[in-house]
């Protein structure tokens, strides 16, 4: 039936457009006719531009007004986070300005020299100074941001071992993550996934007879101690997952075969940042966009009321579940990191 | 400097003429123009089609996510069971939309179309080259397209990896359902895609090189060569190693060897694979895949200054800059690869390498961009439909191309890879732009491919709809993307955090829909002006290149006579000293007259 019905929805869809056309070839009829642009279009079409000028800049300021708050440029968690949302921020200035500017010609110069009968171009094929401009200065501006980035990718890319960071290891797997602490001697035991002895619940394959693998400690909700350098390690077991911390300005891919790094510091606990006021007006927002749709939430089984969360998400495409491949990230207080911690089972009281 | 050949002179071409069968005419023709309306209807018409589609629903199930949905029942059939759109055909539609577009579309259908047509036009050859392999190339290329469309109708649905197609999610059936026969097509189909594509760009490059007629020197090239030639030069470079990807893709999914495979446990138990990684073949696959973007916007762009420079009635300005930037672009397109693997794993150091020869591209590209504003500059603008794309065009090459500047930047990129900001970049400064180039080409050179006219009121509707669509699409995206909401989710309800996104989106999807219907606008003016538009004249945009010179109805060899000589550039618009505002290249130079661009 549904079928049948949707072939009848594109048959008026086709009849509706047969319609329209047929209302501009009468609109058309009066005129001269030609199939080439007359003054009449070029008058038209260049007011348009000024138009769509304007349309642009509107789109502009509406996206600015609507969803201006820009998440992954405001209130980061992490220390090196300042430092990337400045040099974001300097570049989106930069290109706003080009964009405004260089927009503003091509619309304008398109509505300004709309094309008359009899009049004539001027003959202007070239002149190296304005190209040595245009050159130029793309060059200067350029240099500029690439040594900027260049310093800040250096700096949260170099780990830096004398601060003595704790070591975590992040395992994903189709379509859940898993995270392992070194433990008491902060040392992470060897892992291969040809160790992995579902029987014994050995999930991550960690090697059991490693001494430094008795004391690892394996979860399923990250908890991080606010201030406390953290060194990830990632490793996935199947397909390519990526590690995606948005509010820490973190990211790495997790590739089977090899471990990867990543290294930041939390700077911002999770019950601080649920105090933040953008935080809490965001929270709002969304819990009011979340009662409006209360039935289907609920039946989807989820939590009506959303909480603030830091989350590991996965950002590269894993499969089926992929849009579901999330973990919760707590950051607290060293003290209620170790109490969390002393609850936690070790790897070798956790085996079968 | 530029050689002449002119063996296949008038006399003998008469005789060719009278073989010509309905199959050697229409089916296997050997003659460019012909081939060059073979690609357009298939590559152009028929996969732009299928893929825009994909892209709607797409749009739809994101914006609407898991709700019924008849057009999904019409169209997935099973894999929507009560309309409801499947999480794994989700992910199939995007790989597919990603492969016909970037491929199909606007590789093969672009240049395919506007090489073929214009290269030995408006150089002045009588056919390509080697017309035989100019047909293989398109035959090869129908082939590949029927494979695709095939992996369809295979039990688990085509490949569904990402168009990047990155093991070993697309190496292993266990992984995902579109791993199995599906990928096989996609890589079988890919392969002969190449093949294909390969046989075209050398026969391009061949014919640039040699069959220019006399007078044609290197720099009285339209730009539109120039564009098409060192596209195919970027294609012959760099194609081959993704087919070197695919075949051991191939290996390591059918004969089991580790070239990217390594310590794998999946679904209970552990695979051979050992040794293989990953990021190899991120490397061999991006190694194409960056230079690709320039395959596919470098045509377009050709076009643009082409057209830009007529409408105007002005000559396109800095033309030996416009040159150079093409040749410096396409030089740094080689190089640039790693900026798609910042956060793969790759050492960081080769991070910074990439970084900056990445942001080195956005000087070539803003000296284009201001030397399109500079043409427009005083000029005479002529409204048509064709000069609207154009315009267009270089409006979404700036909005898109500016991003770049974060997205190549090593540092920002930890944070905003694979979001929708990466998604509103590629499309506004690849997508958007290219599909601009084609629909200014085939507006401009309808009347010379099928001698009439299309409608300029329909084609002024079709313009400012799609360009009001294109901006809705993939402005407010940007923002969603900086929201940190990743791309390839097939819902984001299990993410409260980014609930207040979902209002966009609708408003996004909408954009979409519009733009989507619009283009059935073009498709009648494109169908019904094939038949019945207005007859055409000579030379309908008082252009100087050689292509307007030749008659319009259909005829083995181009010219009737000898093939014209050329005597100057192409871009003598408004030239003082001229009664008309345009000077054909085939006409001699006055007394006293100079090459003022020289």
């Amino acid at each position: 039936m549904t079928p049948l019905l949707t072939i009848i929805i594109v048959l008026f869809v086709a009849v509706a457009i047969w319609q329209l056309v047929k209302i501009f070839d009468l609109a058309q009829a009066g005129s001269e006719n030609s199939p080439i642009a007359t003054d009449k279009d070029n008058r038209i079409n260049g007011y348009l531009m000024m138009g769509f000028l304007i349309f642009i800049y509107v789109i502009t300021i509406l996206c600015f007004y609507y969803l201006g708050d820009l998440p992954l440029m405001s209130n980061s968690a992490s220390e090196h986070g300042p430092g990337l949302d400045s040099l974001m921020g300097i570049s989106m200035v930069i290109i706003f300005i080009v964009q405004i500017v260089t927009q503003f010609l091509l619309h304008y110069f398109a509505f300004k020299y709309k094309g008359e009968k009899g009049k004539k171009a001027v003959f202007y094929a070239d002149n190296n100074k304005l190209e040595a401009i245009w050159t130029g200065i793309p060059v200067i501006v350029l240099a500029g941001l690439i040594m900027y980035g260049l310093f800040t990718w250096n700096d949260i890319m170099n780990v830096d071992m004398e601060d003595d960071p704790m070591v975590v290891e992040l395992y994903a797997q189709q379509f859940n993550w898993k995270a392992r602490y070194g433990g008491e001697d902060n040392v992470l035991g060897k892992a291969n996934v040809r160790l992995i002895d579902l029987d014994r619940a050995n999930i991550l394959g960690v090697a059991e007879d490693d001494p430094n693998a008795q004391d690892d400690v394996i979860v399923t909700e990250l908890h991080l101690p606010v201030g406390k350098p953290v060194l990830f390690k990632m490793r996935s077991q199947d397909v390519l997952h990526s590690a995606y911390m948005p509010h820490f300005r973190a990211q790495m891919n997790c590739v089977p075969g090899m471990v990867t790094q990543f290294g930041f510091t939390p700077t911002i606990t999770t019950e601080e940042m649920r105090q933040n006021p953008d935080i809490i007006e965001k929270v709002q927002n969304i819990n009011s966009i979340r009662r409006d749709k209360q039935a289907e939430i609920e039946e989807a089984g989820q939590e009506l009321i959303y909480e603030f969360d830091y989350l590991l998400l996965c950002n590269k495409i894993c499969g089926k579940s992929h849009y579901n491949m999330q973990m919760k990230i707590i950051v607290e207080t060293q003290e209620e990191f170790d109490a969390w911690m002393a609850e936690q089972q070790t790897f070798a009281n956790s085996l079968n | 400097m530029s050689a002449t050949v002119d063996t296949h002179g008038h006399d003998d071409h008469d005789v060719h003429h009278h073989k010509e069968t309905f199959i050697t005419k229409y089916i296997f023709s050997q003659d460019h123009k012909m081939i060059a309306k073979q690609y357009l209807i298939t590559g152009v018409i028929i996969m732009g089609i299928i893929g825009i589609l994909m892209s709607l629903m797409i749009r739809m199930q994101i914006a609407w996510p898991e709700q019924p949905n008849v057009i999904f029942e019409a169209l997935l059939g099973k894999w929507a069971p009560d309309g409801v759109m499947d999480a794994d055909i989700y992910l199939a539609l995007v790989t597919i939309h990603g492969t016909l577009m970037v491929f199909f579309v606007l590789t093969a259908g672009l240049s395919g179309t506007f090489s073929n047509l214009l290269i030995p036009l408006q150089i002045g050859a009588r056919d390509m080259a080697s017309g035989f392999l100019n047909m293989i190339s398109y035959w090869l290329f129908f082939v590949s397209c029927v494979v695709m469309i095939a992996s369809f109708f295979v039990e688990f649905g085509p490949a569904a990896a990402g168009w990047t197609i990155y093991p070993p999610l697309s190496a292993l059936p266990m992984a995902q359902p579109g791993s199995g026969a599906g990928m096989t097509l996609w890589l079988v189909s890919m392969a002969i895609f190449i093949a294909s594509s390969l046989l075209g760009s050398l026969n391009y490059v061949v014919t640039v090189l040699n069959l220019r007629t006399k007078g044609m020197s290197m720099v009285r090239l339209p730009l539109t060569i120039w564009a098409f030639f060192i596209t195919a030069v970027i294609g012959i470079i760099s194609f081959p190693v993704l087919l070197s990807a695919a075949l051991l893709l191939i290996m390591d999914r059918s004969f089991g060897t580790s070239f990217f495979l390594s310590d794998i446990f999946i679904q209970g138990e552990v695979l051979h694979y050992q040794g293989g990684s990953p990021v190899l073949f991120e490397h061999l696959f991006w190694f194409l895949g960056h230079p690709e973007v320039y395959i596919v916007l470098l045509p377009a762009l050709g076009i643009t200054s082409e057209i830009i420079a007529t409408n105007s009635r002005k000559p396109i300005f800095g033309y030996r800059a416009m040159i150079l930037s093409i040749l410096a672009i396409a030089f740094l397109s080689t190089i640039v690869w790693g900026h798609h693997m910042f956060i793969s794993g790759m050492n960081p150091f080769l991070g910074s390498v990439f970084t900056f020869t990445t942001l080195l591209i956005a000087i070539p590209s803003a000296v284009k961009a201001f030397n399109y504003i500079t043409t427009l500059w005083k000029g005479n603008l002529q409204m048509n439909p064709a000069m609207l794309f154009s315009i267009g065009l270089v409006s979404t090459f700036i909005t898109g191309g500016l991003t770049g500047i974060i997205l190549g930047d090593s540092a920002l990129d930890i944070n905003v890879h694979d979001t929708y900001f990466v998604v509103a970049h590629f499309h506004l400064v690849m997508g958007i732009s290219a599909l601009y180039g084609v629909f200014a080409g085939i507006y401009h050179w309808f009347p010379r491919m099928f001698g009439r006219m299309m409608n300029k009121n329909l084609g002024y509707l079709h313009f400012w709809v799609t360009a009001i669509g294109a901006y809705g699409v993939f402005f407010p995206m940007h923002f969603i993307g900086m929201a940190g909401l990743p791309r390839r989710y097939y819902t984001n309800s299990n993410f409260p955090l980014f609930d207040d996104t979902i209002d966009t989106q609708v408003v996004i999807t909408t954009f979409a829909l519009l733009a989507g219907a619009v283009q059935l606008v073009f498709l009648y003016n494109f169908i019904y002006s094939i038949f019945y538009g207005k007859k055409a004249p000579q030379n309908p945009w008082r252009s100087n290149t050689l292509e307007w010179t030749a008659p319009v109805e259909h005829m083995h060899g181009n010219w009737p006579g000898a093939i014209p000589q050329v005597y100057r550039w192409p871009y003598d618009y408004s030239k003082p000293g001229h009664d008309e505002d345009f000077v054909p290249q085939n006409v001699p130079m006055k007394e006293g007259e100079k090459e003022l661009h020289h």
